[in-house]
């Protein structure tokens, strides 16, 4: 089944006013509904602006953007954003003081009536792990809690898609992984979701990748493909291997893995033990 | 010579409903030219533990020592921890204040009383050593990278020349690029005799960069020891907020059914070891 | 880091509790009433009631009296500036002398009293901040400032400015106490000196202080817009202000109240 387009962007330009360099230019972009797409680049690459295209908070100086409406009519309640954005920093972006508040604020500027905002802020809540503390203070919460209080104040938006600018930077190894495991859990529901990041660790599970450069998408390539690429390649975005990843790199270079085995702890492991073990 | 710690504990809000415990009877002993790192999960006293080390936070019970001085003493005694223990902060939005690079990096030695050409002589030297151009002297911090910030916040800690300097979390935040160079300057300003406590949940970085180790839980020490120690406890104990790193969480596998007979955290030195194994065999 | 929150000055404790629950409009009309009303009063005695009655309220919302008392700290300062004034320049029966400026009684019983009242004031007050939270301040704001919006007042607007600057207080009280450690770190002495030596010392603070709070204020503005906001118009509410029986109960009473400690005063005075 085709899915429905999300967004689209043709021969899109950006610049700051003031400024006569270009930070994107020549973008031609298509995103379907329910993609996982990551957009990968070193600091300046212009990724974080295309975001904010995406997300409308800038307009393209030059060519055309196209973002889709909700994509599918909710005949209970039609009020919904096309997308809502996860910033990097987590006080930066908490308006009020309790729990509910926060994440009642886009449905209130949605115009939802009170009775569905309730819904939403305790049923977002609790996709975030943090249902029964809607009445506490956001400052009493930790650095991982805040960012998820972020996500749950985007999901109560009900947006089609969710536009996360280096969301996962400033968080923990395990406050990470939470924040992931929430993001596929509304992946699955068939929500579009746009990631910016420098760090491979955080895009395993999205579905396509971009890698910009110098305000251009140089490279527009499925998972797949893109776990192949070379340390070398990558380097020149600034992007690193995983130290997994990395291994076995190694060891297919060194012969000692076959192309074939996926980059997974245990397939690797049953691929060496039984290779090597007897 | 060196920066110790001896069962210290300390609790915000002492009193009130808010009460925490943020560190609980933690010890360590730092010499210079070393790198302790500091593992834990937000929340594990790290900062807490950090800023004691720089006399920033007096402590409730046990204490703290920089070459024999305890900051207990009093406001010379502190500031003469201060001046022997350098404080990097996390953010460098946080500590950068001054119009330009060059003012910036001359704060601190100005503060401990440097004649002019000392002064200069420190910020040149502290700009070298974090290889910071002196191009970028007459600029504003602010319309720098953030890899050049946090280079300048560095730069501005050295040029007071301490014996030791404590990291919080150096590499939060940047690109990859960015933090393997900042891998380098750990062991550079170590090389230069320099003891470094460095703060961070990277348990690979750790591993890595490190002469000892301290794990704290809860505000709690759970582990104090060297490197290969270090591993063998996190693939023994599981600790709160630490995740095992994946080519640990291999190596790990691959031991305990025999296939290598040694702990490997770098895939360098696993693909190592394998190929060795490897090479045994088919010979 | 994460857990060890220090509670601001006068910040909202949340609670379920009655004087919670109340509608944010009775409870801004009750404190200004209390305010104007404590200006009326002038003697010890009604001082004391109307304590008891703070002290009954803040029971009822389960504010520990400490957290009360503490919220007076800022304006200690003033409190003891204006009792010196009054203890040397009230005239009446000389008790001591300092420079040849005496001291009197009479001095020192009028501090007493306006010292109490100007505690009392900024009690109450802090007892708002303390049981609403600044969304339903400004809610309740925005609901006592609409009738002048027809004559062109941006209630909303004035509304949610406040709210803004009430959440951001403890922002700047932590990032100012990271700045003075900062500094502190690279040997900026904040101890030692006089007063003017140390308040000079204070201004390196406030530079990266307003480069750190303008950066954040103008992020939280592309977070706000990025989640819908607009401005007031057709924006609902999660919790509408809603005037039940119990508010005007509430005014009520505090009325009743109100009017027995001005009676019996004006009975007592004469």
């Amino acid at each position: 089944m085709p899915r429905e387009t999300q967004f689209i962007l043709s021969g899109a330009e950006f610049s700051y006013p003031g400024s006569s360099g270009k930070v994107l230019s020549g973008i031609d972009l298509e995103i379907r509904a329910g993609e996982w797409v990551a957009l990968l680049g070193s600091n300046g690459s212009g990724k974080t602006t295309l975001l904010k295209i995406l997300s409308a908070l800038l307009v393209p100086t030059q060519g055309s953007s196209f973002i889709s409406g909700s994509s599918q009519d909710d005949a209970a309640c039609g009020r919904k954003a096309p997308c809502a954005m996860v910033f990097q920093n987590p006080e930066d972006q908490i308006v009020a003081s309790t729990l509910e508040e926060e994440v009642a604020f886009g449905p209130e500027n949605l115009g939802c009536p009170a009775e569905e905002i309730r819904r939403r802020v305790t049923h977002s809540l609790e996709a975030c792990g943090l249902s029964g503390m809607e009445k506490q203070l956001v400052s009493s919460l930790s650095g991982g809690q805040k960012q998820r209080l972020a996500l749950a104040g985007a999901l109560a938006m009900q947006p089609a898609a969710i536009l996360l600018d280096e969301a996962l930077s400033m968080l923990d190894p395990q406050s990470r992984r939470a924040f992931t495991e929430i993001i596929a859990s509304e992946h699955a529901k068939g929500r579009t979701i746009v990631q910016v990041t420098h760090r491979i660790e955080e895009i395993r599970l999205a579905e396509r990748m971009l890698l910009l450069k110098d305000g251009k998408i140089e490279f527009d390539m499925p998972r797949e493909d893109f776990f192949r690429m070379r340390s070398e390649d990558l380097a020149a975005f600034g992007l690193e291997l995983p130290p997994f990843e990395k291994l076995c790199e190694i060891l297919r270079i060194r012969g000692l893995l076959p192309e074939s085995c996926a980059a997974d702890i245990g397939a690797v492991e049953t691929y060496i033990y039984d290779a090597f073990g007897k | 010579m060196t920066l110790s710690v001896n069962d210290l504990s300390y609790t915000y809000n002492r009193g009130l409903p808010t009460e925490c415990c943020a560190l609980h009877d933690v010890s360590f002993e730092l010499s210079g030219g070393c790198v302790l790192s500091v593992l834990g999960h937000t929340g594990s006293g790290k900062s807490t533990l950090a800023q004691h080390l720089n006399a920033l936070i007096t402590a409730q019970s046990g204490s703290v020592a920089a070459d024999g001085i305890d900051p207990a003493g009093g406001a010379d005694a502190r500031r003469s921890v201060r001046r022997r223990v350098g404080l990097v902060f996390q953010y460098p939005e946080q500590q950068i204040f001054a119009d330009s690079v060059a003012e910036e990096i001359s704060f601190a030695p100005k503060n401990w009383g440097a004649d002019e050409e000392e002064i200069k002589r420190n910020v040149a030297w502290a700009a070298q050593a974090v290889s910071l151009p002196p191009e970028l002297f007459p600029l504003h911090p602010h319309s720098l990278s953030g890899g050049q910030k946090r280079k300048t916040a560095i730069a501005s800690v050295i040029s007071a020349k301490p014996s030791y300097i404590v990291l919080d979390e150096p590499t939060a935040g940047l690109d990859c690029v960015s933090a393997r160079e900042f891998e380098e300057l750990i062991s550079g300003f170590a090389g230069k005799g320099i003891g470094i406590v460095h703060i961070t949940h990277d348990i690979e970085l750790a591993l890595r960069v490190s002469t000892s180790i301290l794990i704290l839980e809860d505000g709690r020490g759970v582990f104090y020891g060297t490197p290969g120690e270090c591993a063998e406890f996190l693939c023994s104990v599981p600790v709160k907020g630490l995740v095992l790193p994946e080519v640990l969480e291999l190596s790990k596998r691959l031991r305990s059914r025999g296939v290598i007979d040694t702990l490997e955290w770098t895939p360098e030195g696993l693909a190592g070891r394998l190929e060795e194994k490897w090479q045994m065999r088919t010979r | 880091m994460a857990n060890a929150y220090k509670i601001a000055l006068g910040q909202f404790i949340p609670a379920d509790t009655p004087v919670h629950s109340l509608d944010p409009r009775a409870k801004i009309i009750m404190v200004m009433a209390v305010i104007i009303l404590l200006f009326v009063t002038h003697t010890a005695a009604a001082f004391t009631l109307w304590f008891l009655l703070l002290m009954y309220v803040a029971r009822l919302s389960k504010i520990p009296a400490g957290v009360l008392f503490s919220s007076t700290k800022p304006v200690l300062i003033l409190i003891i500036f204006t009792s010196c004034l009054h203890i040397f320049s009230v005239p009446g029966e000389k008790l001591f002398s300092v420079f040849g400026i005496s001291a009197t009684k009479e001095g020192f019983i009028l501090a007493f009293l306006i010292s109490f009242r100007l505690a009392l004031i900024v009690m109450y007050a802090s007892l708002l901040t303390l049981t609403t939270s600044p969304s339903r301040i400004s809610d309740g704001l925005e609901g006592l400032m609409s009738p002048f919006s027809r004559i062109g007042l941006p209630s909303h607007d004035i509304a949610m400015m406040i709210t803004i600057a009430l959440r951001f207080i403890p922002t700047l009280f932590e990032e100012t106490s990271r700045i003075i450690k900062a500094q502190e770190s690279r040997g900026a002495d904040f101890e030692s000196g006089g007063p003017v030596k140390r308040a000079m010392a204070y201004i390196p603070v406030l530079v990266p202080l307003f480069v750190i709070i303008f950066r954040r204020a103008d992020n939280l503005a592309v977070a706000m817009e990025a989640r819908g906001y607009r401005g007031g118009s057709c924006r609902t509410r999660l919790n509408p202000l809603r005037w039940r029986k119990c508010d005007s109960m509430a005014v009520i009473l505090l009325g009743v109240l109100s009017a027995l400690i001005i009676f019996g005063e004006r009975l007592l005075v004469r």
